[in-house]
């Protein structure tokens, strides 16, 4: 018997559009949050005029974007230019189906998710990754170099840490056995969350989550202060707002797969309230990245190549091997929790005592 | 960059998060003026009521700006207006051309003329830039477009400004300081 019954298909038709929905108001209140709270990290007020206590920002934003000029730029690609902001919107809304809010059945009966694929991550995967063609495809269409530049760096970052993230994921797939999100959150439920196992490849996984979701610090394909605008300088009015809107999209939703893969998803070991334990987590992630952002720096080119070649992707892979290890020998996976202990000690040493960092050339 | 800076850099951010922010918010609250501000010009008066004010026009030869228009006339004994000879019939600076240096004040020998706090003076017509006596006399409160404000909607002049210390030269003049932040 199928553990997880299908719903009819009107039912995950509205299903979907509710998480569509749903997903551009959180995206357009997600812009003030962000707003809103950049400012007070940096002491400020930030945007508080419009409505109580700037509570109707994002509908003046969206009014303004929407009846501003909207410029195609002559030596642009126009049909190119204009699909590339709806391709990467479209493809970011997709990921968001996949992720269960709750046990089967606790939606007014139904299932607390759209669809229920097999295949979970794979097609997570490959719908995140089809994103990335949204951003290449708008610099390569703009017909402008500072667009390329951008949208060249978000290729070239898109190979360094998908190889890490996508490694990151396969110990836990071969812990729990199976693609199906659903599962991997049962599996979660019934031994424990996933980041006990395999906290190396939680880290990396996160790590890389900010990467997919082109945030500081690794925000080089939009990098405003190198290159105007990135990707999307030549791009104004609605189709500048869809990119804002993908970048958000994936925002959200790094935040709601984290929790799913390595955070127990829905599950709580105590007051175990589905649709509650995942709102906060995520928004538990939204406000980490937000910190992140009003902190940290955007690393170089370069560095972020070094970085996801150079730390992710040994990391991932060593993570791999040891969990493939203990799996194909059929050791107890206690052990598997030591080792991730283990590394957090390390990296926790690693905080603690790092050395200085040996500066090369002249300069301060 | 270590490990180390990154988590403590984390810390540092986080402790901001949790501060007040410094931003005034200012048309919704006043502004904390500074001791050495200079602003709307006011006219002040001897403890028994005579307008300091001369008319000598040392005011208008000191003003780099050219801004001070003043015509004196004959005190009469019986009933003067001002403690000297003469007094200032007509006393007028064009807020406009005013640079707000304060020579004026340096120049003036009685102290009449001292630059005050008012400094919300923006308006539609060049004729409403132009202070005369009854602008900036010390009982007067608030600029023309906060005093034309006040008489349309018939509350009372909301000045934008906080001082928290006290001016001794700007004798009687009754300026907001509760409220304000140092």
């Amino acid at each position: 018997m199928n553990p997880y019954p299908l719903d009819p298909y009107w039912m995950v038709a509205l299903k979907a559009l509710l998480v569509v929905v749903g997903l551009l108001t959180a995206f357009a209140f997600m812009t003030l949050i962000e707003r809103r709270l950049l400012a007070r990290f940096q002491i400020r007020m930030g945007p508080n005029r419009v409505g109580p206590s700037g509570l109707f920002q994002p509908i003046a934003d969206a009014i303004k974007s929407i009846f501003k000029e909207d410029l195609v730029v002559e030596r642009a690609d126009k049909v190119l230019f204009v699909l590339a902001p709806l391709l990467g919107v479209v493809f970011a809304l997709l990921a968001f189906g996949a992720i269960p809010f709750g046990p089967p059945g606790s939606f007014f009966g139904f299932q607390p998710w759209v669809v229920n694929l097999d295949l979970g991550i794979l097609y997570l995967f490959a719908v995140s990754e089809m994103a990335i063609y949204g951003i290449f495809l708008a610099g390569w269409a703009s017909g402008s170099k500072y667009s390329l530049l951008g949208s060249l760096r978000s290729s070239a970052s898109l190979i360094s840490y998908e190889l890490g993230l996508g490694i990151a994921l396969l110990a836990p797939v071969l812990l729990v056995g199976s693609l199906n999100l659903n599962d991997i959150v049962n599996w979660q439920k019934e031994n424990g969350w996933l980041f006990l196992y395999a906290f190396p490849a939680f880290l990396v996984y996160a790590i890389a989550a900010l990467a997919e979701a082109a945030r500081t610090p690794f925000d080089l394909p939009e990098a405003e202060q190198e290159l105007v605008g990135g990707y999307h300088t030549e791009y104004s009015s609605i189709k500048w707002a869809l990119f804002q809107m993908t970048e958000y999209i994936h925002f959200i939703t790094a935040s709601a797969l984290i929790p799913t893969l390595f955070l127990g998803g829905w599950t709580m070991p105590f007051f175990n309230v589905p649709y509650l334990w995942m709102f906060l987590k995520i928004a538990f992630f939204l406000f980490l990245f937000i910190w992140i952002r009003a902190t940290w720096f955007r690393l170089r080119y370069d560095q972020l190549l070094r970085f996801g070649w150079g730390f992710l992707f040994p990391v991932a892979l060593v993570w791999f091997l040891i969990t493939a290890l203990v799996v194909a020998l059929g050791l107890p996976r206690v052990y598997l929790v030591y080792l991730s202990g283990l590394s957090f000690l390390a990296l926790l040493g690693a905080t603690f005592y790092s050395p200085k960092p040996v500066r090369k050339g002249g300069g301060a | 960059m270590t490990l180390k800076a990154l988590a403590q850099s984390l810390g540092i951010t986080l402790k901001y998060l949790f501060s007040k922010p410094v931003t005034v918010p200012y048309p919704d609250a006043p502004v904390a003026l500074k001791p050495r501000f200079h602003g709307r010009h006011v006219l002040t008066r001897h403890p028994n009521g005579l307008e300091k004010c001369i008319g000598c026009s040392l005011c208008a030869a000191a003003c780099p700006a050219y801004a001070i228009y003043v015509e004196p006339a004959e005190n009469d004994p019986e009933n003067p207006v001002s403690a000297g000879e003469r007094y200032a019939k007509v006393y007028e600076i064009n807020m406009l051309r005013c640079i707000f240096c304060g020579l004026c004040e340096e120049a003036c020998p009685t102290g009449a003329i001292v630059l005050g706090y008012d400094f919300e003076m923006a308006d539609y017509q060049y004729s409403d830039l132009i202070y005369g006596k009854e602008d900036m006399l010390v009982d007067v409160v608030g600029t023309k477009p906060q005093r034309r404000e006040a008489k349309m909607t018939g509350k009372a002049v909301k000045p934008g400004y906080v001082v928290p210390y006290v001016r001794p030269e700007l004798e009687g003049f009754k300026a907001p300081t509760e409220g304000g932040k140092k």
